[in-house]
């Protein structure tokens, strides 16, 4: 017998012979907060992530600008901002090892736990959240959901090959548990609350919208 | 509740935040992060158990160097309960904790009951993304799987995240063996696997290490000032002597948290962000996974990540909870299923609902037992409650004195997000293993004979009544000797100068 069918074997030979039902999961949303981008917000802060206030003036993307003023390499998969590289040129992800800034926008957050969800759709090359020294994350403020339940009520786990919840920073606190970020990946993670452009053919509009 | 105070060693408490990231006026403490600034001095690291073959492991023995170290042990169970009070805190913040928490366990344990067809339809639907399955009987299995995928590829060096499986598997140890070169990247295991120590914590590898004990051990191996034991110093050249070698990898490796039947995916749970490098850096991820980690859908992740973090560090989620589904573009994935015992414990039935563990670590956080002992002193791959009920199962006799090494005051199984009766499970091991005789001999005509005193009423009173009067008399070597477990941490209470019984029948016997 292959292991397959042996271990098959062995767990069908062990099941306890007992009756336990598939619960349903309640939603758990009768008591959202007023405001799901404040509570988005607070929960972020808590988690050790940066949330970029849109300045008084209007100009959304100034306090995007400041944050990647003085860093030599930026590179955008928003079409909202361009950085100095292109990730549509980069062959393997070590072309991607001196990247200073990521910007990047989330297909949806989560106010529960201040988390942004990015897929290979957003990310274009996975690597490129995790190798950059930080990151910035666009978000629409129309995209923000209650809590988890409805979270992975969205389109994304189904459709995209991967996605990862981002909350807050790279992170450790492994030694006498000092907090530490930057423990490998992003040493900040700052979210901009920003529109998406109105723009038809975008993939990951279409998606989110489209199943909810 | 807890009576235990809020801080447990004050003086450990560091008159400065130095340390601290302050933002908006607030310390933070996610992920595994102190709620206070602790600070302990410098001391010898004690190390773990003395494992020799097959014999049983003494965990007492361990445990006692553990204790003669104070600063570790101070530091150590600081931490650990700082980790607790953070999860109740937690706790507190959400009304349907409770309801969550009885959720899982019955999730769990309707998938435990139906665990063939979900891991048939978890297969079917990684295959039909384009993930190559794999099926190991046990450990060795494991090893050789992930050898032969590594060779088919060329590789000669893996960077991998935490898994608790493949400790379990020895899989490092046999990586050696066959010249590929293994780089754990999460900080805690990484500095056990320099230090060439197993993780002490299914969650915080090297908690029972000090800031000064790291300092040493990367002194030794990446080269910085051995003088130097500034956490953010050291936390920092550790990335730095890592980030080359995550460039340069051939292979990826993690573990899984759950394995989700509906979609054939996985989803891992870190704080650093370094499963993901693992995972996206090089071409090639490869994960490691226990059958018993399925869930049938997605929305059942929600109950299991509201819970996980929270329970095992008082974090409302991880850094990173990341859902892998298929290979990226030009890459390849690859799943190994692994049963290493897992299908026989489902037919134990005292103990295949331990089988619903999360590896979250809260009972270990919360117990007194393992807080002061450390982990390492199981001499095992998973320590703490959840190891006492778990490593016998791998082996009953080396680990027969482990399911002693408990207090079975129940804070564990209070404390599991999946509701295992932890404490009942350590209690019945014991009677299992009296019975299958792995229990040292004095401990065996120990309970042999106090089993026929308790049968018998009338010789139980009159042994208390000559013990009690022996207490009263005895000099302090016949009680405080190594002979008497009972009196070797404790003064032993002062005996009554009458029994119960003896009360009861001249005060109230004849009353009747």
């Amino acid at each position: 017998m292959s292991s397959r069918d042996d271990i098959l074997a062995s767990v069908r030979a062990n099941l306890p012979r007992v009756d336990r039902p598939l619960p349903t999961v309640p939603l758990f949303d009768d008591h959202p907060p007023a405001s799901l981008l404040e509570a988005f917000k607070k929960s972020l802060h808590q988690m050790g992530g940066i949330f970029l206030d849109p300045p008084a003036s209007g100009d959304t993307l100034a306090p995007v600008r400041a944050k990647i003023a003085s860093a030599k390499i930026v590179c955008s998969t928003a079409p909202e901002i361009a950085g100095n590289r292109d990730i549509t040129g980069v062959g393997v992800p070590q072309d991607l090892a001196d990247v200073d800034f990521a910007i990047v926008r989330a297909s949806f957050a989560v106010a529960e736990t201040g988390s942004v969800l990015l897929t290979e759709a957003d990310l274009q090359v996975n690597a490129v959240a995790y190798l950059a020294q930080h990151l910035i994350v666009l978000l629409d403020p129309a995209d923000v959901v209650v809590n988890l339940h409805h979270a992975y009520r969205r389109p994304e786990f189904r459709a995209r090959h991967y996605a990862s919840f981002h909350t807050g920073p790279s992170a450790t606190a492994d030694i006498e548990g000092v907090l530490i970020h930057g423990a490998q990946g992003a040493r900040s993670l700052s979210v901009m609350p920003m529109a998406r452009l109105p723009a038809p053919t975008d993939a990951n509009r279409t998606l989110g919208r489209a199943a909810i | 509740m807890s009576t235990l105070p809020a801080i447990l060693h004050p003086e450990l408490l560091a008159d400065d935040g130095a340390d601290s990231i302050v933002r908006d006026g607030r310390r933070l403490d996610h992920a595994e992060g102190a709620s206070k600034p602790l600070r302990s001095r410098p001391e010898p690291q004690p190390r773990g158990a003395k494992v020799h073959g097959n014999r049983p492991i003494d965990q007492a023995e361990a445990a006692a160097r553990f204790i003669a170290a104070p600063e570790h042990e101070k530091m150590h169970d600081e931490r650990l309960w700082d980790l607790r009070q953070k999860r109740d805190r937690e706790m507190y913040g959400i009304a349907e904790w409770e309801e969550l928490r009885s959720l899982a366990s019955a999730i769990k344990e309707h998938t435990l009951t139906h665990l063939d067809q979900y891991l048939e339809e978890f297969e079917a639907n990684a295959r039909s993304n384009g993930i190559h399955v794999h099926w190991a009987r046990d450990a060795a299995e494991h090893n050789q799987i992930v050898h032969g995928i590594l060779k088919d590829h060329g590789a000669k060096s893996l960077i991998k995240s935490k898994s608790m499986l493949t400790e379990e598997c020895g899989f490092r140890h046999y990586m050696a063996s066959v010249g590929i070169e293994v780089i754990e990247t999460d900080l805690g295991e990484r500095i056990q696997q320099l230090d060439n120590e197993d993780p002490s914590h299914v969650v915080v590898p090297a908690v029972h290490k000090l800031r000064t004990d790291v300092a040493e051990v990367f002194a030794r191996t990446i080269g910085t000032d051995s003088a130097n034991s500034d956490v953010h110093y050291l936390a920092e050249a550790q990335r730095e002597a890592t980030r080359p070698l995550i460039l340069a990898a051939d292979a990826g490796m993690t573990g899984c948290n759950f394995a989700v039947a509906e979609t054939g995916g996985v989803t891992v749970c870190t704080n650093e962000g370094n499963a993901d490098l693992s995972a996206n850096v090089p071409k090639l991820h490869i994960a490691a996974i226990g059958i018993e980690k399925i869930i049938p859908r997605i929305e059942h992740l929600a109950v299991f990540v509201r819970l996980l973090s929270r329970s095992a560090l008082g974090s409302p989620i991880t850094q990173y909870t990341s859902h892998f589904r298929g290979p990226r573009e030009g890459g390849e994935m690859h799943f190994v299923l692994v049963d290493n015992g897992r299908s026989a414990r489902l037919g134990m039935e005292e103990f295949w609902t331990s089988l619903k563990c999360i590896r979250c670590g809260a009972c270990m956080n919360t117990c007194p037992v393992y807080r002061r002992s450390g982990g390492l002193s199981y001499g095992a791959t998973y320590s703490g409650p959840i190891g006492l009920i778990i490593d016998p199962t791998f082996n009953a006799h080396k680990y027969s004195n482990l399911p002693f090494a408990s207090t079975l005051n129940g804070s564990c199984s209070n404390v599991c997000p999946v509701k295992i009766n932890i404490h009942e499970q350590i209690y019945a091991w014991r009677r299992v293993l009296v019975e299958r005789h792995e229990t040292p001999l004095a401990k065996r005509i120990e309970m042999k004979a106090a089993g026929e005193l308790l049968s018998r009423p009338a010789a139980y009173r009159a042994a208390i009544a000559a013990a009690d009067v022996a207490l009263a008399h005895l000099p302090r070597f016949v009680i405080y000797n190594g002979l008497n477990a009972w009196g070797r941490h404790r003064e032993v209470p002062h005996p009554p100068k009458q029994t119960f019984h003896s009360w009861y029948q001249a005060n109230r016997g004849e009353k009747k």
